[in-house]
């Protein structure tokens, strides 16, 4: 049979399997599984059929909990049903995981291995996750390669219907499940060899059916239970037996051979390597290259982790070995070592008295945690550490481990020769096309020539203006580099500024090929790089191309997408094909990638092909370096000494060579560290024309990054004011005749996103095509730029006791203690985030569910939250995705016990103290901040009284006196967690009746694993799990809330009412019980220009579809109505709305009569919700 | 028995009663509503190319603006979906169903920008089962350094394109700027146009003094706004071998008379429809019918181009002649005095 080839990474590598061997798929998406879910949701809404002819159900569930529930179910049920999930989600699997092995039910979880969170999130890859459910009863697999996941994502399902037992079937988290390969595919026949239908059939008939009634999930007491749990074991015995027998059906059929344990190597190997997972394949391709440099040298991959099958294990060794280092990619605090290590001791162990050699030397070592780079220089240093005489147990490689010295040193300049294999690496800017552009490379290359080809993409930590690194691997052979390219035979740099600030040609071999994208022509190209550029490229003999990408896309129509050009000028000089050829087959990829989107796009893309080949240059090198400028420094300012050793290595990409000595031992990192990292992203900028500005504060309330500030002062302060400095008199009651207005630009900080320009209502009267702040290219006014800002942050903030908090324009003048995020350009979250910040920050703790408020919140290297200049400020940690209601409430438990205690104290001290002095404490209300200072300053009072006093209480009083100062708890995420997964704990908490703060930033979609539907997702919108559109009514959470009748409820849009949006923030913080505020978020998942977000987040509210109001209890209890509506009747036609965005009137591209009844659902649900709240409003109204 | 028919296009009509394109026209209930009313042919809305191409443009960049910029986000929307309504593929299939559902000629409107666009879509119109093509040439000149005929030789060049691309008879929507308007209108006959619009309506542009901003609306016409396409209708009459259609300020079935008086084979109507509602058809025809009865007219045929240049009593009334005596007649009105 003819061998079909396929490119994909490895998510649709098992989705391609798991989608056709099943029935039922139950799901929640989590990095870096969430692919296979939404590709299986893709086949069955094309109604791609299973082996069995029918298309599986898909289902998104709110929370992996639900989905191994429904799992459960479907299996009692007598459906073939599995998941995907990896890291926390497994864990919440666990329970249901007992239950489904316990009843020896036959599935298979697909898990892409993640680290857990511990003292730190990590969406990537090691085997924590997995290790972590051990105990639960599933076998055990691990693939090591996109291959192996598509073949066993097969054979497990095989073993699993063989065996009853249930398989966990695991992969690398993003080395395995985001490499794109060249695998070959398996055809139907084969999925149907496999899969036994008479197996199928006895799952079916052990089945839960009122036609066989039987009874399951009994309880059983301690006469009964223990034999009830040693009655499997004959089960999982078989296991290894039948594994090997369907692997070896499956080498039949397709020709690749796989054992429970593969061993590779020299034959007369002394030194082992036992591991699993895709760093099996480094570890492969280093014991081929050493063994054939004479080195005694092999290695066993480990398939069948669990049940550990002894004699196999045993028999695979070679019986020259002399020392075994077992290395686990997980860590077990406390533990003598780590899991595999352990069965591996134990098997050798236990079969000490029948064993075919020696007993060999057995070492223990971690590698790989959170995707930790595991490169051939590490192998050898581990087979070099095997051949001491006293190995070091317990080791780790790849870090710098100081403080307990388990880390083996290796040589960083040991490489692997590859000699027939092409590595590029690839730089870009995120959403420039980069990324897109090399993984159509690679399915060029994969599919149309006899190459094996590799890609794998590096991403960076901010989702805006972030770094994309692309590596691709081609060559004849089959590709196990499962680390990062070490040294390059083409370096493509896609953004000229990138050299400004990193030497991204330390990694080209020599005499390699360097493209660059840069805007000068090919005169001025040499001499506007920086120093050490021009060196590296003279040194190493590069041959040098460029291309202004930006013009030639200009002019292509392409608008800034460089992809088809920079991948069509890779093709052109890197040689991996006849250029005509590649170029023919760069066309015909465009019009299969743009088919669908019509002739227009293919058109675009051709002539960008055409004009890149026009345009593109080499450039002649000369032969001595003519260039004085150096590289940048990637922080600025007055740097800590922790910002300057670890902070600025991380930014610089060198977070590598951070040594465990100087990282926190307890995740805690400092606060207010964005100000040092001057990104320089945005093309064009804001510029403040005083002439022409009203002073409304608009613009500074919804920059999302908090780059646009105003203050206002005395007009003598600015005797040395910079002379561009721009002032004008100060507007309102509260400034005197000598105080003025400024507004000033953080423009290296700024994304460019241009929300402030479009929410500006004042035009220039002259032309009005200019407002009081408009967009300006940022270099020419830069340096001035810089000046303005430095000179502006040496001014004093306005007095906040003369400010009214509630009136949005004087919220403004607080300084916001969040500023400079990662967040997207444009981001509608984090001007809430913002604003609660300037209000509330200095007392604010706050509990922030995992999300994208998370990382831009959290997301190393630097920190957006900061302090004041009293070194108050927010504190904020994220615990889970699931459990953050439940997190910030016990921050109030615990704040509340701690105030009570010093309040115990103060009150068995009083005798002691001054009594107006003890009075004042306790009979302040701290309704409002000027008496929350005034509670500060009688704090301080009290500590110094305090401190001539030395009793055990007095110190305790003077540890927790800070807690008698009123303390604000906030509870934030997504509509992800609120709706969804954290909905039951939110639940709670609102019901706990305590005085915490939640602040949903809800954006209608799962925003930050990639826009899947959320129970919050708008009837018609599209998402992922809702492809043609969402067709169930999003959940009113906030009628939800109102039920409770004694909880604060608000559902605001600052873009709609601003001055409503800050009076809820206000009445929510300052209600002693639970507070909600439900923020309508613009998103780029909406699919539009997200300079519009006010004006949409408007239109919103207008068409009746975001209703606003706020339910005040206090209201109520003082005779008056408790909700007010903040909006009137809908005004405008939803359509107005919603068909400005990507995500519903894409519909219409789809099926435009789906699309018309989605609008009439939407006429409907605006009309009936206005109905709602006004009449709830009647209600209350006929009891005052 | 009064004859209404009339004939345009090639085809013969059963009264001169055509629906020109509105809101009422986007959708199969309205086009019915029409038809059930009284209509005798109507013209859909405007398949615009650059829309089209714009909204192409527009989902393929939303689709991906965002992409591959953060790991856990690799995208924000369901990859590989299925699109139909991309390339014109709802308005065709609209087409398809109008003709199905309906008895009447079904005009398409082409509005395009590329000559490759006029081609594709005038083809694609064509196979869609449209009775025949109205194109609406609409260029608004910002460009000092364009000629007035090298814009004319545009409008020519273009007729001519889509007339080699597609069998249907061709209508074109005029706009009354030309220098002469005759000329082209002549010009317009020889490159293949089987019928002429007068005018095209093109959007009012005004200017929002709350939000300091210029706005377009439609231009909802009155009877007022009939008297050019009067005038240029009675010049045309029977000049060339063409269909006339009256287009602008019809509202009223005196406004229908006058027209075919001046040598309109049909009028089109939208302010009336939209003001009114698609029952005034009735009060239109009866309006027609009425007078015809009383002032014993038995045809429409009969009437056409009675009052035109070719067979008025009065040419001059059409010509400069009639400019004095307009202004013998003029009147300031209230209008004016105010100012």
């Amino acid at each position: 049979m003819e061998k079909s080839f396929k490119t994909v990474d490895g998510n649709e590598a098992v989705a391609l399997v798991a989608h056709k061997i099943n029935e039922v798929i139950a799901i929640y998406p989590i990095t870096p599984s969430s692919p296979m879910g939404e590709l299986s949701d893709l086949y069955s809404s094309k109604k791609e059929k299973n082996i069995f002819g029918t298309v599986p159900e898909v289902y998104e569930m709110q929370s992996e909990g639900g989905a191994s529930g429904a799992v459960h179910g479907s299996l009692q049920a007598g459906s073939l049903t599995t998941t995907f999930t990896a890291s926390q989600g497994l864990l919440l699997m666990i329970p249901n995981m007992y239950k489904i092995a316990g009843e020896l039910t036959p599935t298979v979880f697909h898990v892409a291995a993640r680290s857990l969170a511990a003292q730190g999130l990590s969406i990537f890859g090691d085997h924590q996750d997995v290790m972590g459910v051990r105990q639960a009863g599933f076998a055990l697999m691990a693939s090591n390669s996109v291959q192996e996941a598509h073949d066993f994502a097969l054979i497990s399902q095989a073993a699993s219907l063989n065996s009853r037992i249930p398989f966990l079937h695991f992969f690398d988290g993003f080395r395995t499940s985001h490499e794109v390969s060249k695998i070959e595919v398996l055809d139907q026949d084969i999925l149907k060899s496999m899969i036994d239908t008479s197996l199928v059939e006895a799952h079916r008939n052990r089945a839960m059916t009122p036609d066989r009634p039987i009874l399951r999930g009994t309880s059983q007491n301690p006469d009964v239970y223990f034999q009830g749990r040693e009655s499997v074991n004959r089960y999982y015995q078989e296991v290894p037996r039948i594994l090997q027998e369907q692997m070896d059906k499956f080498a039949a059929l397709t020709g690749r051979v796989y054992n429970l344990f593969d061993y590779v190597g020299a034959e007369d190997a002394e030194h082992i390597i036992v591991l699993m997972g895709s760093g099996a394949e480094a570890v492969d391709e280093s014991v081929e290259y050493l063994s054939s440099k004479g080195e005694k040298v092999g290695a066993i991959k480990v398939r069948l982790a669990l049940p550990f099958a002894i004699e196999a294990f045993i028999e695979a060794l070679p019986k020259t070995v002399k020392a075994i280092a077992v290395l686990d990619r997980t860590k077990e605090s406390g533990s003598i070592g780590e899991p595999l290590y352990h069965d591996v001791v134990s098997a050798l162990f236990e079969s000490q008295k029948s064993l075919p050699f020696a007993m060999p030397k057995i070492i223990g070592g971690r590698y790989g945690i959170s995707s930790k780079e595991f490169t051939p220089a590490m192998i050898k240093s581990i087979f070099d550490e095997l051949s001491k005489d006293l190995p070091k147990n317990h080791f780790t490689i790849g870090i710098e481990d100081d403080i307990t010295n388990t880390s083996l040193e290796y040589d960083k300049n040991f490489i692997l020769q590859k000699d027939e294999q092409f590595e590029a690496v690839f730089y870009g800017l995120g959403s420039d096309g980069t990324v897109g552009a090399n993984k159509n490379s690679i399915k060029i290359i994969g599919t149309e020539t006899d190459n094996y080809a590799q890609g794998y993409f590096v991403y960076d930590s901010k989702k805006s203006g972030s770094m994309t690194t692309s590596h691709l691997r081609f060559g004849p052979k089959p590709i196990k580099a499962t680390y990062l390219i070490q040294k390059a035979d083409f370096v493509a740099v896609h953004q000229a500024v990138f050299l400004e600030k990193l030497d991204l040609l330390e990694i080209a071999k020599d005499e390699a090929v360097f493209l660059l994208n840069t805007p000068y022509s090919k005169d001025e190209v040499w001499d506007r790089l920086p120093r050490v550029t021009q060196e590296r490229i003279i040194e190493k003999r590069l041959k040098f191309y460029a291309i202004d990408a930006y013009s030639v896309a200009k002019k292509s129509n392409m608008g800034a997408r460089i992809n088809t050009v920079m991948q069509t000028c890779f093709f052109a000089i890197s040689g991996i094909l006849p250029k005509d050829e590649a170029i023919e087959k760069i066309k015909s990829t465009i019009k299969k990638t743009y088919g669908k989107k019509g002739d227009a796009i293919v058109q675009m893309n051709f002539n960008a092909v055409d004009n890149s080949l026009d345009n593109l240059y080499e450039i002649d090198v000369p032969s001595t370096v003519t260039s004085t400028q150096e590289l940048i420094p990637v922080l600025k300012g007055d740097l800590s000494e922790f910002a300057d050793k670890v902070i600025k290595k991380i930014t610089e990409y060198k977070g590598d060579e951070v040594k465990v000595s100087q990282m926190p031992d307890d995740g805690t990192w400092p606060t207010g560290t964005t100000q040092y990292e001057k990104r320089n992203i945005a093309h064009e900028v804001p510029l403040w024309d005083s002439e022409t500005c009203i002073q409304c504060n608009k613009c500074v309330s919804v920059c999302p990054h908090s780059v646009i500030r105003s203050k206002v002062c005395d007009i003598t302060l600015l005797e040395n004011a910079p002379k561009s400095f721009t002032y004008k008199k100060a507007k309102g009651k509260i400034f005197g005749e000598n105080d003025v207005f400024n507004i000033s630009v953080a423009l290296e900080d700024c994304t460019g996103c241009a929300l402030c320009v479009e929410v500006c209502p004042a035009k220039n009267k002259s032309q009005t095509n200019l407002k009081a702040i408009n967009m300006t290219p940022q270099l020419p006014i830069k340096e001035e730029g810089i000046e303005l800002w430095d000179y502006f942050l040496t001014l004093p903030n306005v007095n906040r006791d003369i400010l009214d908090h509630s009136n949005m324009k004087e919220s403004q003048f607080l300084e916001p203690l969040f500023e400079f995020s990662g967040a997207c350009p444009g981001c509608g979250e984090t001007p809430y985030v913002k604003l609660t910040s300037q209000l509330f920050g200095d007392r604010m703790i706050i509990a922030n569910a995992t999300g994208c408020s998370s990382i831009y919140g959290g997301n190393l290297p630097t920190t957006p939250w900061k302090k004041d200049q009293n070194g108050r400020g927010p504190t904020w940690s994220n615990s889970l995705f699931e459990d953050n209601a439940e997190f910030g409430l016990g921050f109030r438990l615990a704040i509340d016990s701690h105030k009570d205690r010093a309040q115990t104290l103060l009150e068995n001290l009083s005798g002691s103290l001054d009594t107006t002095l003890v009075d004042e404490l306790k009979n302040n209300e701290q309704l409002n901040e000027t008496q929350i200072n005034k509670q500060r300053e009688l704090v301080v009072k009290l500590k110094e009284t305090l401190s001539a006093k030395g009793s055990d209480e007095v110190k305790e009083l003077i540890e927790l006196a800070d807690y008698l100062v009123k303390k604000s708890v906030w509870i934030m995420g997504g509509d992800g967690w609120a709706y969804d997964i954290g909905y039951g704990g939110l639940d709670h908490v609102l019901a706990s009746g305590k005085n915490v703060n939640i602040l949903v930033l809800d954006t209608q979609v799962y925003s930050n694993t990639g826009g899947q539907q959320s129970k919050a997702t708008m009837t018609g919108a599209v998402a992922k799990f809702a492809a043609g559109g969402k067709a169930a009514m999003p959940k009113d959470l906030a009628s939800m809330a109102i039920n409770y009748e004694n909880v604060y409820v608000a559902k605001v849009s600052l873009g709609a009412n601003d001055k409503a949006t800050t009076k809820a923030f206000i009445e929510a913080e300052s209600y002693n019980g639970p507070s909600i505020i439900i923020a309508y978020s613009h998103c780029v998942a909406h699919g539009y220009d997200l300079r519009y977000g006010m004006e949409q987040q408007k239109k919103a509210v207008d068409s009746g579809l975001w209703p606003i109001f706020r339910f005040d209890p206090r209201l109520r209890e003082d005779g008056k109505n408790p909700l007010i509506l903040d909006y009137k009747k809908p005004s405008i036609d939803v359509k107005d709305f919603m068909y400005n965005e990507t995500r519903f009137k894409m519909v219409e591209k789809m099926d435009k009569d789906e699309a018309e009844e989605f609008l009439q659902t939407a006429r409907h649900t605006a009309s009936n919700l206005y109905k709602r709240y006004t009449n709830l409003q009647n209600q209350f109204k006929n009891e005052e | 028995m009064l004859d209404l028919s009339t004939q345009y296009l090639g085809f013969e009509l059963k009264n001169p009663l055509i629906a020109s394109a509105s809101p009422i026209t986007n959708s199969l209930d309205g086009i019915k509503r029409l038809e059930d009313n009284g209509i005798s042919a109507v013209i859909l809305h405007s398949l615009f190319e650059e829309q089209i191409n714009y909204e192409m443009r527009e989902l393929d960049h939303f689709l991906y603006v965002n992409n591959e910029t953060y790991a856990e986000a690799t995208d924000y929307f369901p990859t590989d979906l299925e699109f139909e309504n991309i390339d014109a593929d709802n308005y065709l299939k609209d087409i398809e169903k109008i003709k199905r559902e309906t008895n009447i000629p079904i005009i398409a409107s082409l509005n395009g920008v590329s000559s490759g666009g006029w081609v594709k879509y005038a083809s694609k119109l064509q196979g869609a089962g449209a009775d025949a093509l109205e194109l609406n040439i609409t260029y608004i000149p910002t460009d000092e350094n364009v000629e007035g005929s090298v814009i004319e030789q545009m409008y020519i060049d273009t007729v001519k394109l889509v007339k080699e691309s597609v069998s249907l008879p061709l209508n074109l929507k005029m706009n009354s700027y030309f220098s002469n308007t005759t000329n082209m209108a002549k010009r317009f006959v020889e490159a293949g146009v089987d019928g002429l619009t007068l005018f095209d309506n093109p959007v009012s542009v005004d200017i929002d003094l709350d939000n300091l901003t210029s706005v377009q609306k439609a231009n909802i016409t009155s009877s007022k706004s009939l008297s050019e396409s009067l005038r240029w209708c009675g010049i045309l009459f029977k000049k060339f071998d063409c269909s006339l259609c009256v287009n602008t300020g019809v509202h009223t079935g005196e406004d229908v008379l006058k027209a075919i008086m001046s040598g309109a084979d049909t009028v089109s109507l939208a302010s009336v429809l939209l003001l009114k509602g698609e029952k005034e058809l009735q009060n239109i025809l009866f309006t027609i019918q009425n007078w015809m009865e009383e002032h014993e007219y038995s045809s429409i045929e009969q009437m056409k181009g009675s009052i035109s240049l070719h067979h008025c009593d009065n040419p001059s009334a059409y010509e400069r002649g009639s400019y004095m005596s307009a202004l013998k007649s003029f009147r300031v009105d209230s209008t004016f005095r105010r100012l």
